[in-house]
């Protein structure tokens, strides 16, 4: 009895093991498709063009050429829409926090009058909305095409960011220290300043890191709603260099052709590198929170 | 306040005061939902308004009110199907989104269930961090790596060896496997972070008990995890029944280009095309509106059967 029970506990031993190594090599596989092409791109925008066109599966720095660098350094335009990003994120960041935590706060109160309503009110534009057109003719009317603030108000709230930031403070704030709040006579506007806030910090890091990502990533609406070259933001910019294939424009004029052309293909590498860096940079210090945000969404949601 | 035709008009009233008292009372937390409310009104509400330029002759002068009925109401909602575009966009951006469910959707289930077997904290973490990198690229910038790596030149054609480079970015045929790739590669760890907080939540004793019974770990994923798990799983799919429609246009608008269009045109996309380049206001509106309004449809359909299946709906 006492060895039939061990022969099967090594047998599991084994079929767990051999479990664990496919589970591990799996996972490898998967890290390596992910970070393969981010790390190539990196390569490549410091390697000689000539090796990178080869098509040669880079793995490690060789034959190291820096005019893209120097050339993507100089471009101006670059520079401009690189201020726009920072400028547009920024601000709509700052705009979308002062919209959605109050009202998150707001509409997690149990008290609140008309509380079920509201809540549809904003989960109704998940769901369903006007559309592209509509919205494009409602930003001409009212008069803010071509202005900053069509790139940051139109995305100043997400229904789902608010019910995200909603869910928290329902969890995360006891009713008892509301209710003994309102018997010492504190208002509302007093309990969100100087409770509610100071104990959020954890929410209002994820709202902005949800907000800041969506800004600086924003493409679609800057085509749609911004009309002047110097306002673009990076993102249309990337586009115009990478896939609209103008990078050749990039050098100075000076430069031979054929060194043009060279260049031309590594700016490409380059320009991805510059526009893709800070957040790429940054999230690993506050991914927590992002995994945060998006498991008290999806739990309350 | 059930029974409202038994009470006295005074009780009646008395009633109503108490509630407008209530609401009163409540003041200043309707001055801190304000901002978001009159966003939700012009930025989400006024252009639901708006939707009726679809059913008029819209000019810009004479506003949304002015401009006359379209003759007949149904105007640009017939010039649409008669379009040979029509049936093709239709037809790419269901097919899209089907196989998007098909091939995509089961991925992150799959990997979070496999990284929650990786007992090390640590490494757990990393490989985490690592998933989710793709997911704050801005699709211009994964477009971007896509054209240059599936260039003709690129590493994907010297990696094949193919001896006539594959013109993956161009031809039709790859076009739908390029797009789902991507967007797996995009969102895999981040749509699988919902099920792995799911799997985290699962309470110890029940492994321990399924250690004690001698299953082996693939017998604890598939008796304990999976079930475990199934309804963020049927949470999330009709979310994604639910979006069935609006396929990310803005990817594909920038995978686009001269001859893939068979395949790449997708209402979205021609409802940008024809409405701001063309400037067709409201024969675009009326292709967006027939859009939006099929996905509602299907939305409470998969709601409606997810309820009645097992229980779990959105609302």
């Amino acid at each position: 009895m006492a060895k039939t029970q061990n022969t099967s506990k090594v047998k599991l031993g084994r079929a767990n093991k051999i479990f664990m190594g496919v589970v591990i090599l799996l996972m490898i596989i998967v890290c390596v498709i992910i970070i393969y092409p981010i790390y190539y791109v990196l390569l490549a925008s410091i390697t000689d063009p000539v090796t990178v066109n080869s098509g040669k599966v880079l793995l490690y720095p060789e034959s190291p050429y820096f005019e893209g660098y120097k050339t993507t350094f100089a471009y101006k335009p670059l520079w401009v829409a690189y201020g726009n990003t920072i400028l547009y994120t920024v601000v709509g960041t700052a705009v979308a926090l002062i919209a959605t935590v109050p009202a998150g706060y707001a509409l997690s109160r149990k008290d609140l009058p008309g509380r079920r309503g509201l809540i549809f009110v904003f989960t109704f534009t998940m769901f369903f909305g006007g559309g592209i057109i509509p919205l494009y003719l409602t930003i001409r009317n009212l008069g803010i095409y071509n202005t900053i603030w069509a790139m940051v108000l139109p995305v100043a709230v997400s229904a789902y960011n608010l019910i995200v930031c909603r869910s928290f403070f329902e969890s995360g704030i006891p009713g008892e220290l509301q209710e003994a709040a309102k018997v010492d006579g504190c208002s509302d506007f007093r309990f969100f300043f100087e409770i509610a806030i100071p104990i959020s910090t954890t929410i209002i890091a994820v709202m902005a890191l949800f907000y800041a990502t969506a800004m600086w990533n924003q493409f679609f609406n800057a085509l749609m709603f911004l009309q002047d070259d110097n306002k673009m933001p990076l993102q249309v910019v990337l586009r115009n260099l990478v896939l609209m294939n103008q990078s050749n424009q990039m050098g100075s004029s000076g430069d031979a052709l054929v060194t043009k052309q060279k260049l031309a293909e590594q700016l490409k590498y380059c320009i991805v590198v510059v526009s893709a860096a800070p957040l790429l940079m940054v999230y690993p210090f506050i991914q927590k929170y992002f995994a945060k945000g998006v498991t008290i969404g999806a739990v309350k949601g | 306040m059930g029974r409202r035709g038994e009470k006295s008009p005074a009780a009646k009233k008395a009633g109503r005061s108490r509630n407008l008292k209530k609401v009163l009372s409540a003041w200043q937390l309707y001055v801190l939902l304000l901002p978001s409310l009159v966003w939700a009104i012009v930025f989400a509400y006024y252009p639901m308004y708006g939707l009726i330029i679809s059913f008029k002759d819209y000019k810009i002068r004479q506003g949304i009110m002015g401009s006359p009925w379209a003759n007949p109401i149904f105007k640009y909602f017939q010039q649409f199907f008669s379009t040979s575009i029509a049936v093709t966009a239709i037809k790419n951006t269901i097919l899209i989104s089907l196989e998007s469910i098909v091939i995509a959707f089961w991925i992150p289930i799959v990997f979070a269930l496999l990284l929650n077997q990786i007992r090390n904290l640590r490494t757990r973490k990393v490989i985490q961090t690592i998933s989710y990198a793709p997911y704050f690229m801005s699709n211009v910038v994964v477009v971007s790596i896509i054209s240059v790596f599936f260039s003709a030149t690129g590493v994907m054609n010297h990696m094949i060896g193919a001896s006539n480079p594959i013109l993956f970015t161009s031809l039709p045929q790859w076009f739908r496997t390029l797009y789902i790739g991507s967007n797996i590669w995009q969102t895999m760890g981040f749509n699988a972070v919902i099920y792995i907080a799911a799997l985290t939540s699962i309470s110890p004793d029940y492994y321990e008990a399924a250690t004690i019974d001698g299953a082996t770990k693939w017998q604890q994923i598939k008796y304990i995890d999976i079930p475990m798990i199934m309804p963020t799983v049927i949470l999330m799919l009709i979310l994604q029944i639910g979006n069935i429609m609006n396929v990310g246009y803005e990817k594909a608008f920038l995978m686009q280009n001269g001859s893939n269009t068979i395949v790449s045109e997708l209402i979205s996309t021609y409802v940008y095309k024809v409405g701001l380049q063309t400037a067709q206001y409201s024969f675009a509106t009326a292709v967006g509106l027939f859009n939006s309004v099929v996905n509602f449809i299907i939305l409470i359909i998969a709601n409606q059967i997810a309820k009645k299946v097992s229980d779990i709906s959105i609302f």
